[in-house]
């Protein structure tokens, strides 16, 4: 047996033995380099996901809320660095994962090319964007590469009143003036379906699922999420009175579960090459505000450089 | 000349997938010789499933007297905790 041979036997024998696969180990480059594009993707969204977020700190309602806000954005910035830094692990840089971005070949969850027109929607992303994210990260959390593994245990623990501070601003407005209700129904009208498709396509159409789950990255697929997320989410819709838009959702008793309508995969498709609402002007924020903080970066090495410590 | 070799602090993976945790310090001439006394110091019973060793003099640590601006700013922020919020009755998985 070649030695390559050996090494891929001996490293398929730690993921059938749910063994983890730590960064010195031997991993074929496949498994490699889909981890990369998995992870930077990971990462890219949790720091993309603060813009939409961010155009309600100065509106939020009391200063509460706005503190609230302020640390679940503070939240997702710590987030997107562990992730960074795991990714790092695997011999790929900060900069070329951000050149990347820029370059529009590393992607970020679609979802947060949407707009947030108003309050509610600060309410609708943290109860559902973040309930399907927990969903997704709590697979993840068994994931076969230690550095991920680890960082989705601590996100997954830290996120916990992410979707608790939106449901509750949901709550409030859905339980208040008839305006402001309508606003409630209005965001989840809006953030219902590009929510759904944040699990990805079909498990049959999606092009990294297959190998992805034989090397045990991704642990669940991607229907089985959705539907796990569905049937977790439309109880919590009914106690705040509020109706998801899709008239074929329904109870069905033979498979427990919850039936439900088509997604559009061509808005889904148009909102990942680049054609959604909000595409261009996240990158083009992204990419100011790397260029904008460059004097920092510069100033903070030069003042390293003049202390003598740049061998720390 | 001190006779005295550098200080390395040596961290520990129990098992695959667990985070290296700190488990004590040695002297040695060079990191490949604190790996090595790291083995034999530390890893006996096979507790390791990987070592890591860093010169002691490369760690920057806080300090006591550092704790309140480290801490205290993070005391009256309890909403950074799911306990914080009250959930409607009957709202189940969150």
């Amino acid at each position: 047996m070649s030695e390559a041979a050996d090494h891929n036997s001996a490293f398929m024998r730690k993921i059938e033995a749910e063994d983890k696969i730590e960064p010195q180990d031997w991993m074929p480059e496949g498994y490699r380099k889909n981890l990369i594009r998995q992870m930077s993707q990971h990462a890219h969204s949790e720091v993309i996901g603060m813009q939409p977020e961010g155009n309600w700190l100065t509106r939020a309602p009391t200063l509460e809320r706005k503190a609230i806000l302020l640390a679940k954005i503070q939240d997702e910035a710590g987030h997107g660095l562990y992730l960074y830094s795991a990714t790092e692990t695997l011999g790929t840089s900060r900069d070329a994962m951000v050149e990347a971005l820029h370059e529009g070949r590393a992607k970020y969850a679609s979802i947060f090319n949407y707009p947030t027109l108003t309050w509610a929607d600060i309410g609708a992303i943290g109860w559902l964007v973040d309930g399907a994210a927990i969903v997704n990260q709590i697979s993840l959390q068994r994931t076969s590469y230690g550095p991920y593994a680890r960082a989705m245990v601590k996100i997954c623990k830290e996120e916990s009143f992410h979707q608790r501070q939106g449901y509750l601003i949901m709550h409030t407005l859905a339980h208040g003036s008839e305006e402001q209700h309508a606003m409630a129904q209005d965001a989840l009208d809006r953030w219902w379906w590009p929510t759904l498709m944040m699990f990805g396509p079909h498990d049959a159409e999606s092009a990294n699922s297959g190998q992805s789950m034989a090397w045990k990255i991704k642990r669940r697929g991607n229907d089985e999420l959705r539907q796990k997320f569905i049937d977790q989410t439309v109880p919590q819709a009914d106690i705040l009175g509020l109706t998801i838009p899709d008239p074929e959702l329904r109870w069905n008793p033979q498979t427990e579960r919850y039936d439900f309508g088509p997604i559009d995969w061509d808005e889904f498709a148009a909102v990942i090459a680049g054609d959604g609402l909000c595409n261009r002007e996240r990158l083009r924020n992204h990419k100011q505000a790397h260029d904008d903080g460059a004097w920092v970066r510069e100033a903070s090495q030069a003042y390293a450089a003049r202390e003598g410590r740049t061998d720390v | 000349m001190s006779e005295l070799t550098p200080l390395f602090e040596v961290f520990v993976r129990s098992k695959r997938g667990l985070d290296h945790v700190h488990v004590g310090s040695l002297h040695a001439a060079d990191a490949e010789h604190a790996l090595t006394y790291a083995r034999d110091t530390y890893t006996r019973r096979g507790e390791g499933a990987s070592i890591w060793v860093v010169e002691a003099r490369h760690i920057v640590a806080s300090q006591e007297t550092d704790a309140d601006m480290f801490s205290d700013p993070m005391e009256d922020k309890p909403y950074r905790h799911a306990t914080h919020y009250d959930l409607p009755d009957g709202v189940e998985n969150l």
